[in-house]
């Protein structure tokens, strides 16, 4: 695929707006242009995803960015205020220096944010589509088990859960996705309802095609612009519940520069050395409202209601 | 049930059903609660047995002889089959018992009722606060929908979404309590207000009033703003997007230019007739943000010290004490339904259309 193939003489950008596509390749790419250009057009959604990048690079590059050791403890240095010492955020009652421990909590935060918004959704596209496609008594249970969950509030699951797995990132992560699936199961199941009857199934059906390869190969791939959406959204409430289970203990474990864990441990010295709780919190706060901006820019994007007037 | 977590919109049937048809609609919905309160306790059940503790050695202790240990093995009923012993919890759960707490050593029930009106507290001046604020400024926004004020209350509540509520509960006790010294601190009441007056319904701030002491009432007031007003801050998130959208949606209706037409005031269109038809799928939100802040008050009740069903929750999951976990899960999991339910009842009460 090259650019001399188009009809347009622009070059790469004439190539990427091209109202007449040559190839599914050319017409994926004019689409995801097109999807780029509205992002940046929305300011918010468009410092949402300068936000979730940013958070990606430090992640990537902590080492680099890091100024000390996130863990290693220095008695000489403890409760140090910001700025002193050529300790950016100060230090906390181990003397460990501060901003070094969140750069590196960034890693937690991305490997938990990931691992949740990818099991949780598989599951709950899993239930949902097969739910809906083969319908009758399976629905009618899979929706059932569903609606339980659902039933749930989600953090007082996740509490009993990881209280029944023990303490532990890994076991926040299940318990966080243990609660989290429902609400994808749900959007698959009501996209699944509308694309069972259309002419396309129907057609791959005559071709023979199993329910397995109807499932993943052709049903799937229509669930996911909403599903995107809505796994955007719910990430902020993610990192927030995986912090939440760490600050009370029940997630990431001490030495580990988890950010719900920082703030546990900086509580006790609030009201002197106000650093220590403030600033992990900080963090927290600008990653998911890097997501919520992002997911809420998304849904305005992807909204056809919205596009059409 | 269903229906009122997926969707706030009005539904729309013929207004004459049969009374057979509308029996068994209500059997049908009745039928599925319980199901899914079975569900929800079966749910528990399997939670509290895989959970590490033996329940066992919580009771005889660590130096009991084989023969003591088996006989409170089998006086637990763990020698039974999974599935008789469900039936057992269901059995109990049906009467109230939730068993005996062994970090208060006495019947989780009872140290339900006497946690649950804090959590009730709290959460219900944590509503009133995201109502009085979140359904005018939803209003405000959709009013002005696409101008400064419209991204304003759109920013506001994005805010309220990102913030982790236990940091905020800290950054204010900091601020109000510790350097301006506005609010109460942590807890319920001053120490020296605590048990001064008899509990009636557990509610502080109405007990206070029954017994006419104006000055518990204040301190109470004064311990209770900040925490409520965090909670609330979720809840009027919550509740200005949807009546933003909701207002949205009345606003272009026919009925909205036939009243201005008419000459109605501005004022009375937007907040009489649009407003008016909003209040009924709202009634739905603000259930739901209710139930939300009952079980969003876990972390605020323990950054403030608050004697909640929150607090008790998790000092039982730190100490491993099953029953109250169980206990409390259940109850937290039963209002959780028991509103939802509450939300879509109230739907077909005020809504004609719905019926």
């Amino acid at each position: 695929m090259s650019i001399d193939t188009t009809s347009h003489d622009q070059g790469f950008k004439g190539w990427l707006t091209s109202e007449s596509p040559e190839s599914r390749f050319h017409a994926q790419m004019v689409q995801l242009y097109a999807g780029w250009q509205s992002l940046v057009a929305n300011r918010l959604a468009f410092l949402g995803f300068m936000i979730i990048v940013l958070l990606v690079l430090v992640a990537i590059f902590a080492p680099l960015l890091a100024t000390h050791d996130p863990s290693i403890q220095n008695l000489k240095t403890t409760l140090l205020p910001p700025f002193t010492g050529g300790h950016i955020l100060g230090t906390d009652d181990s003397g460990r220096d501060i901003w070094s421990r969140i750069i590196y909590g960034s890693r937690i935060t991305l490997f938990i944010v990931a691992l949740v918004a990818f099991t949780a959704p598989v599951f709950g596209l899993l239930v949902g589509t097969v739910s809906g496609y083969l319908g009758g008594w399976v629905d009618t249970v899979l929706m059932r088990i569903t609606d339980i969950f659902l039933a749930f509030p989600r953090l007082v699951l996740a509490l009993a859960f990881v209280s029944a797995l023990g303490a532990g990132i890994e076991n926040a992560i299940l318990a966080i996705s243990l609660t989290a699936w429902p609400p994808y199961a749900r959007i698959a199941r009501a996209e699944t309802l509308t694309i069972r009857n259309s002419d396309y199934i129907a057609a791959i059906q005559l071709q023979g095609a199993g329910r397995l390869r109807i499932i993943l190969g052709h049903i799937w791939p229509m669930c996911m612009s909403s599903l995107i959406v809505r796994v955007t959204l719910d990430m902020a409430g993610i990192i927030l519940t995986a912090a939440g289970l760490g600050f009370l203990g029940l997630g990431a474990q001490p030495p580990s520069p988890e950010w719900g864990a920082m703030i546990s441990s900086g509580r006790q010295f609030i009201h002197d050395h106000w650093w220590i709780a403030t600033m992990p919190g900080l963090a927290i706060f600008i990653v998911s409202l890097g997501f919520n901006l992002l997911g809420d820019g998304l849904r305005d994007i992807l909204d056809p209601k919205k596009a059409q007037s | 049930m269903s229906d009122a977590v997926d969707t706030a919109t009005p539904k729309r049937r013929g207004s004459s059903v049969p009374l057979l048809k509308r029996l068994k609609s209500l059997i049908t919905v009745l039928l599925t609660v319980l199901l899914t309160l079975v569900g929800l306790l079966f749910v528990t059940f399997i939670i509290g047995r895989v959970m590490p503790v033996d329940p066992v050695l919580a009771i005889v202790g660590e130096r009991a002889s084989q023969e003591i240990y088996d006989a409170a093995y089998i006086s637990l009923g763990l020698d039974k089959p999974l599935l008789v012993q469900f039936g057992i919890f269901l059995k109990q759960i049906a009467q109230g018992d939730f068993g005996i707490s062994n970090l208060t050593a006495r019947p989780v029930s009872e140290d339900i009722v006497r946690v649950f009106p804090a959590t009730l507290e709290l959460a219900t001046v944590g509503t009133i606060f995201g109502v009085l604020f979140g359904v005018p400024m939803g209003v405000m926004a959709a009013v002005n929908e696409g101008k400064w004020q419209d991204q304003v209350v759109r920013f506001v509540g994005l805010f309220g979404y990102s913030m982790p509520i236990f940091w905020i509960g800290l950054v204010g006790l900091i601020i109000f309590y510790g350097l301006l010294d506005w609010v109460g601190g942590p807890g319920r009441l001053d120490v020296y207000y605590e048990d001064v007056i008899p509990v009636v319904t557990g509610l502080i701030l109405i007990d206070s009033l029954i017994e006419g002491d104006l000055d518990i009432f204040w301190n109470a007031f004064s311990h209770i703003i900040l925490p409520a007003s965090i909670l609330g801050y979720y809840s009027l998130a919550y509740i200005s997007r949807m009546t933003r959208s909701f207002m949205l949606e009345q606003l272009s209706q026919e009925y909205i230019t036939t009243a201005r037409v008419k000459g109605l005031s501005e004022r009375t269109v937007i907040w009489r007739h649009a407003l008016g038809n909003v209040m009924i799928p709202l009634i739905t939100v603000i259930a739901l943000s209710y139930a939300n802040l009952l079980e969003g008050s876990v972390l605020t009740e323990i950054i403030f010290a608050w004697p909640g069903l929150g607090s008790y929750l998790t000092t039982a999951l730190l100490s491993a004490d099953m029953n109250a976990v169980i206990g409390g899960t259940v109850v937290v999991g039963l209002i959780f339904v028991g509103l939802n339910l509450l939300s879509d009842f109230l739907y077909k009460v005020v809504d004609p259309r719905a019926r």
